[in-house]
């Protein structure tokens, strides 16, 4: 099989260019990642991460055949040859496949991605009713693999400025916790021209998640609840 | 050298961490809370750690479902170690597991929830009401991904703290003074490629376990037992490291973890015929046995041609009888990872398992307050001074010679806290740093350099290749003398060519080859310690399956393992049978 890899090593090269790789030994039920692990066990120099290999812990996001994805969890059977694999747009590359993702994780520290309660704490756990749980579904599960946040064009042009899907995402499953007491404070943050208003419902975040949650919803959510505390 | 030496970096701060899963996380956030200049380094951005893939749940005798309380839990995890745990240590845990589960609920873990609001808690192996009566419901869940609602919360709770992170950081060694007190750590930054030294007074170890010593397995990549290959170079000792649990349900030919909270809602297993034969080997417990009997049950079916599919190399978990409405509900990461990785529905399909590395029981010899502890001539367990870890890289020992489900989630964060809270008392007393070992930091430095050298010779690649296709044929789930001996001589032949081992890639810059050779240094180190433990315990106890020493041995062998590096030497020392304030468990035979 077939596949052009983008290197780019700041030490030896002037500038990006993409390398071909033929693996003979591949075969359609693998996933990416594992080509790309016996790639690189035939050329150590390519350097991408990786870790849990089965979708949970958000290492090995990519650009994938020009779509961003987990190489741990894409079948090589979805792709079209020669696969071209490229680091996860709009981001600083530090290496190959390993982009500086600083900006991504400071949008996420931000939003104050933790619950805050004012109330003196109870010896028990604070009650929550399963249909209140429910409501965290499809926001904590987020892996934090910035594929969403690295496909949306907002974030491309202010990534400094606009908080991006991913951490607007963490931002609503505060809000939106029964238990949590900031709301005002969360909203407040997020107000102005950029925050989350550089939205355009555009939705490349949702439709590249690898965990099936939609930004997009929990960013029309928020504007909703921001209205109504308006009125 | 000198001139790295001249221009190496130094950070200082009171306290060092190093690893960033639930237990590195737990203490540093205890720290920070009081107000100690922590830091913490982590080779993988913290949410990337491996407590991110724990699934079925952490346990504590909240008797949110059934009565419970925490001296039948201390029971059945006394039992569930084969006896071989320290009671002194698993009575605390028990202890603490209430207030620390609601605890985490209170810093925002997203816990499933009942009909009346309190946390949901499921059935998982090994548990049992009034010691080995009816079967308990003590794993409290956040779905199927427990692990990564509590890495996530524990995370974001330390930003809040405003804990200092180096994330992308690789710890290379422990820096140690001639009075044998741990004043850092050499790290190397791994995006730029240079070393930098943390001075600190104290030194927690957090790095997890070491399943990627064998080939097939439910680990991370990055469980390379960094923090068991720091402490065999400086001397310390490894603690039970015969003892390597088998998941009864990695999916088969592949490893990807199915919880055990799978069977816990009411998932079984059946062989070839479609008979569930869990009600052969353990008739009360069933699948809900400890994890080291289930998964002797399934190699028993599929040795003896019972097993399922066309080579009849695997069981079926059954799940599809629980209906769309629990699988969604209470499995759903399981089923999106069955769906992923072998294109089939569990409602609709049974799932093709079979038992896998999962869990490293030895580590690090600790005490309950995570310090750890060698023998000197005073006693067996002095303490090292600055130094303590927790975790899986440790043992305390609560697991003994077999883990249950949702006690490692609980291992990691009660003693995370309880190291957080000794390091606090030990700065109270060390107020300053000492001043720091140059011999210490060069012997470090060279285990950098060493990877400087160019030529041909072996690959990284290659040699762990071989490392773990030895280590699952020589120290599998059933041993015996012979294969062990051989084991033994083959893992040291591979030890050998370690320093043949060269890097074609000596680019600076985010240079993964260059981890993973550092890593391949740990987990021989971790492996030549696992095989020869093995080889020298001649019994069969939880984990450890001799073949030719089929019974338990307590008059021989109840006792922990010590393996030191320097002449492969193995030492023993007492369990600790004496529990804090209740009546020890004696040893009985282990029937489920």
């Amino acid at each position: 099989m077939l596949f052009r890899i983008y290197r780019y090593n700041p030490e030896t090269d002037k500038a990006p260019y993409m390398q071909e790789y033929d693996l003979k030994d591949a075969h359609p039920e693998m996933r990416l990642l594992d080509a790309l692990i016996r790639i690189k066990a035939q050329d150590e120099s390519l350097s991408f991460r990786r870790s849990c290999g089965e979708g949970v812990c958000g290492s090995d996001g990519m650009n994938i055949n020009g779509r961003n994805g987990l190489a741990c969890v894409t079948p090589l059977s979805a792709l079209k040859e020669p696969i071209e694999i490229r680091p996860l747009p709009g981001l600083p590359v530090i290496r190959d496949l390993v982009v500086d993702m600083e900006q991504f994780y400071h949008q996420y520290r931000s939003v104050k991605p933790y619950l805050i309660v004012h109330d003196p704490e109870p010896e028990t756990e604070y009650l929550q009713s399963p249909q209140d749980r429910d409501k965290l579904d499809g926001l904590y599960e987020c892996i934090l693999c910035a594929c969403c946040s690295t496909a949306c064009p907002s974030f491309w042009w202010n990534p400094d400025y606009f908080r991006g899907p991913a951490a607007l995402l963490q931002a609503w499953r505060f809000l939106v916790d029964s238990r949590d007491q900031a709301t005002a404070e969360r909203l407040e943050g997020l107000e102005g021209p950029y925050r989350l208003f550089r939205c355009h419902t555009i939705m490349n975040c949702a439709d590249v998640c690898p965990k099936g949650l939609s930004p997009t919803k929990a960013i029309g959510n928020i504007k909703k609840m921001m209205l109504e505390q308006m009125t | 050298m000198s001139s790295i030496r001249k221009g190496l970096a130094k950070r200082k701060f009171d306290a060092l961490v190093i690893g960033a899963g639930g237990g590195g996380l737990r203490a540093a956030l205890q720290l920070a809370r009081a107000e100690a200049n922590v830091a913490v380094v982590s080779k993988v951005f913290p949410t990337r750690s491996h407590t991110v893939a724990a699934q079925g749940g952490i346990n504590a005798a909240l008797a949110n479902v059934l009565p419970d309380n925490w001296h039948w839990h201390m029971y059945d995890t006394v039992k569930g170690s084969d006896f071989l745990g320290d009671q002194d240590a698993i009575e605390y845990m028990c202890r603490a597991a209430g207030h620390i589960v609601v605890e985490l609920e209170h810093i925002g873990v997203p816990f499933s929830r009942l009909d009346n609001g309190k946390i949901y808690q499921r059935p998982f192996g090994g548990q049992s009401q009034n010691f080995g009566g009816e079967q308990a419901a003590r794993t409290c869940a956040a779905a199927d991904r427990t692990g990564h609602a509590l890495l996530h919360s524990l995370y974001q709770q330390n930003i809040r703290a405003k804990t200092h992170f180096f994330d992308e950081f690789f710890a290379i060694d422990l820096v140690k003074d001639d009075d044998g007190y741990v004043l850092g750590a050499l790290v190397l930054e791994i995006e730029t490629g240079e070393p930098l030294l943390i001075e600190a007074k104290t030194t927690l170890l957090a790095t997890g376990g070491v399943g990627q010593i064998y080939r097939t397995n439910t680990n991370a990549r990055i469980n390379t037992g960094d923090g068991m290959g720091m402490a065999l170079r400086a001397g310390i000792p490894l603690e039970d490291m015969e003892f390597f649990q088998f998941h009864p349900t990695g999916i088969a030919g592949k490893g990807m973890l199915i919880t055990e909270g799978a069977r816990g809602e009411g998932g079984y297993l059946v062989n070839k015929d479609g008979e569930r034969f869990m009600e052969r080997y353990a008739p009360n417990a069933k699948d809900l046995a400890s994890r080291d009997v289930v998964s002797r049950a399934i190699y028993e079916e599929v040795r003896d041609g019972r097993g399922c599919g066309p080579n009849a190399d695997y069981v079926f978990l059954k799940l599809d009888h629980l209906g769309s409405d629990v699988i969604k509900k209470r499995l759903p990461g399981i089923r999106d990872t069955i769906m992923t990785f072998l294109g089939i529905d569990p409602i609709e399909s049974p799932v093709p398992v079979y038992p896998t590395v999962h869990y490293t029981m030895g580590g690090i010899p600790t005490n309950r307050y995570g310090q750890v502890v060698v023998p000197l001539a005073q006693s067996p367990e002095e303490p090292i001074p600055g130094l303590y870890a927790v975790g899986e890289c440790a043992c305390v020992s609560v697991h003994g010679a077999n883990r249950l489900g949702g006690n490692s989630l609980l291992d990691i964060v009660v003693f995370g806290r309880a190291a957080g809270n000794h390091i606090i008392e030990f700065l109270k007393e060390n107020r300053y740093h000492r001043p720091m070992h140059q011999a210490g930091v060069d012997q470090a430095m060279a285990r950098l350099t060493r990877w400087e050298q160019k030529g041909d010779g072996d690959t990284v690649d290659g040699l762990r290749r071989d490392m773990q296709t030895t280590m699952e044929k020589y120290c599998g789930v059933f041993r015996t003398e012979e294969l062990l001996k051989e084991g033994v001589a083959k893992i040291i032949e591979i030890q050998n060519r370690l320093p043949d081992v060269r890097l074609r890639d000596h680019s600076k810059v985010f240079n993964t080859a260059r981890i993973e050779a550092l890593e391949l240094e740990n987990l021989i180190e971790v492996s030549v310690a696992t095989v020869c433990s093995a080889l020298a315990r001649q019994e069969s106890r939880g984990a450890h399956s001799r073949i030719d020493y089929p019974d338990r041995d307590d008059e021989h062998w109840m006792k922990h393992t010590l393996f030191f590096r320097e002449g492969r030497r193995l030492d023993y020392k007492p369990v600790r049978t004496k529990p804090l304030t209740v009546e020890s468990f004696p040893p009985k035979k282990r029937v489920y």
